[in-house]
């Protein structure tokens, strides 16, 4: 059986996974109209601007919605069947990841319960995945 | 004058669909190109322009049939592709680029012969920012956005289960339907989970098969063997390569955005429609299928179809060969519910509908990535 995925880096994506690696969720956001953005580009999604910057955001978040898969992807068979998420961080921007430190069942895993960012290893790189935020609770 | 001035002139799946191991996704395509310039009354030295999806692709397919196109379209976006293809083989003849269009689709999805191997690039953004969570394919991407919708606007597993009851109804007067015994609520939410909330039945098919489409101007409507079909309006639309990134998990935006541009096209509201193809790999396509496109209000579609609208005797009938659910799906479905679309507006259907006057056609492309819509006529529009 195959391991997990690693991901790959582009150079454009570079300062978020060099973020995740000293625990930081670095995301873009554009310089003339503000919006925050992910998943890394050049250009802002809202207005069209190519001046963009990076900041570190807050790692709060929110469970926008879910699945639980039965049908493990290579290297998550020890795990399955287990949830896969899509979170609202705190900041507007939505991205995919690993709910921790909850079971994986409907009960466990209840819609905008508050979330704070953790990071694991995964290779050479470090992964953001998501843990309940007990101070939010 | 409303419309797109083209029809569809000849229509044909494979001979067979479901289990096809001794034929190759190239062969699907070129039996299926085949019966559709006989359904035509043409032959290949007809043909003008050609369009298909990779692999194999519109250069490839045009080779294998002796064919030298003036007129060559690759839109490849996943399922929906062959709507698009209508709508562009729709503007080359109004351009003047080609006469007579030649549309294919043949995959080898269960049986994988002479089908491309499956590969991520892990560079890409899908690679880099979904893929390291676990996803494996649609069933854990197309449906994560249900709970979110079941969450704000009150679904029940029971209605989301009801879905795939009714198109079994459907199927059950197909006999090319791979599956047709009538189901139950029950039936659905006992069978093995695949991707909470989604259980197996809620879940397409994986089958071999491929069809075919002939489109040419309706200035030659009665030349052809078998009832023309207008293509009265057209509508496409792309909206995210990530389903974490989808504007909205409670509704479409493709959807409504294809949606509005084919019902302008061609000149109708959602009470002008006899007949409604809604691609459905899974099961909630058709709930944000018929609120995009505005048949019922936001939240409603669940209990709509629960209420029996959809099924047969139903006022709005609804994936009419079973679906991707119950009929068939290779894949990239959307060439099926186009030629359903086809045979309603024929008359020639296996479960066939009353007053077939206009068909519209919804597909989805990818993880709601892409859409297409076609409206389809008995009629031209005045």
């Amino acid at each position: 059986m195959p391991g997990k995925a690693v991901p790959v880096p582009t150079p454009e994506t570079q300062p978020y996974w060099d973020g995740c690696a000293a625990g930081e969720l670095r995301i873009q956001r554009c310089v003339d109209c503000g919006e925050p953005y992910f998943y890394p580009r050049p250009i802002c999604p809202s207005c069209g601007s190519g001046s963009v910057e990076w900041f570190t955001a807050s790692g709060r978040a929110t469970l926008y919605s879910y699945v639980i898969n039965h049908r493990p992807a290579g290297g998550f068979e020890a795990e399955a069947p287990y949830a896969i998420a899509v979170v609202q961080l705190a900041e507007g921007p939505r991205m995919m990841s690993s709910i921790r430190d909850v079971p994986a069942t409907p009960e466990a895993l209840v819609l905008d319960m508050p979330l704070r960012v953790a990071f694991e290893q995964r290779g050479d790189v470090w992964l953001p995945v998501f843990t309940p935020d007990q101070e939010a609770q | 004058m409303s419309g797109t001035g083209v029809i569809i002139a000849g229509a044909a799946e494979t001979d067979e669909i479901g289990r096809l191991p001794n034929t190759s996704t190239l062969g699907l395509h070129l039996e299926a190109a085949r019966n559709a310039v006989a359904d035509a009354g043409l032959t290949m030295r007809d043909i003008d322009g050609i369009a298909t999806v990779s692999a194999p692709g519109p250069v490839q397919v045009a080779h294998a049939l002796g064919i030298y196109p003036d007129w060559v379209d690759g839109t490849g976006i996943g399922g929906t592709s062959f709507l698009l293809h209508v709508r562009h083989a729709a503007a080359a003849i109004r351009a003047g680029y080609a006469k007579t269009i030649l549309i294919t689709h043949g995959e080898s999805g269960r049986s994988r012969v002479g089908a491309p191997p499956y590969r991520m690039d892990l560079s890409s953004p899908t690679g880099q920012f979904e893929v390291p969570y676990g996803t494996l394919g649609p069933t854990t991407t197309f449906t994560i956005p249900l709970l979110r919708y079941m969450k704000d606007h009150g679904l029940t597993h029971e209605q989301l289960a009801y879905v795939a009851v009714a198109q079994r109804q459907w199927a059950a007067k197909n006999p090319r339907a791979m599956f047709r015994d009538v189901i139950t609520v029950d039936d659905v939410l006992s069978s093995r989970l695949v991707a909470y909330p989604f259980h197996l039945l809620e879940c397409c098919l994986v089958t071999d098969g491929g069809g075919a489409l002939v489109v040419t101007s309706a200035d030659r409507a009665a030349d052809f063997p078998k009832p023309p079909v207008h293509v009265l309006g057209t509508g496409e639309a792309s909206e995210t390569p990530m389903i974490s990134q989808m504007v909205d998990f409670t509704e479409s935006r493709m959807f409504r955005q294809a949606g509005r541009k084919a019902f302008a096209e061609a000149g109708i509201t959602t009470a002008d429609v006899n007949h409604l193809m809604i691609y459905d790999a899974f099961a909630h396509v058709p709930i944000y299928g018929l609120e995009a496109l505005g048949f019922v209000g936001k939240g409603e579609a669940g209990a709509f179809i629960a209420d029996g609208n959809t099924e047969p005797g139903g006022a709005l009938p609804l994936n009419t060969n079973g679906g991707g659910l119950s009929y068939t799906h290779t894949g990239m479905y959307g060439m099926f519910a186009i030629q359903e679309g086809v045979r309603q507006v024929r008359g020639e259907a296996a479960a066939q509908v009353d007053n077939p006057d206009i068909s519209v056609i919804l597909g989805n492309g990818g993880m709601f990535s892409a859409a297409g819509v076609l409206v389809l006529g008995r009629s031209p529009r005045p």
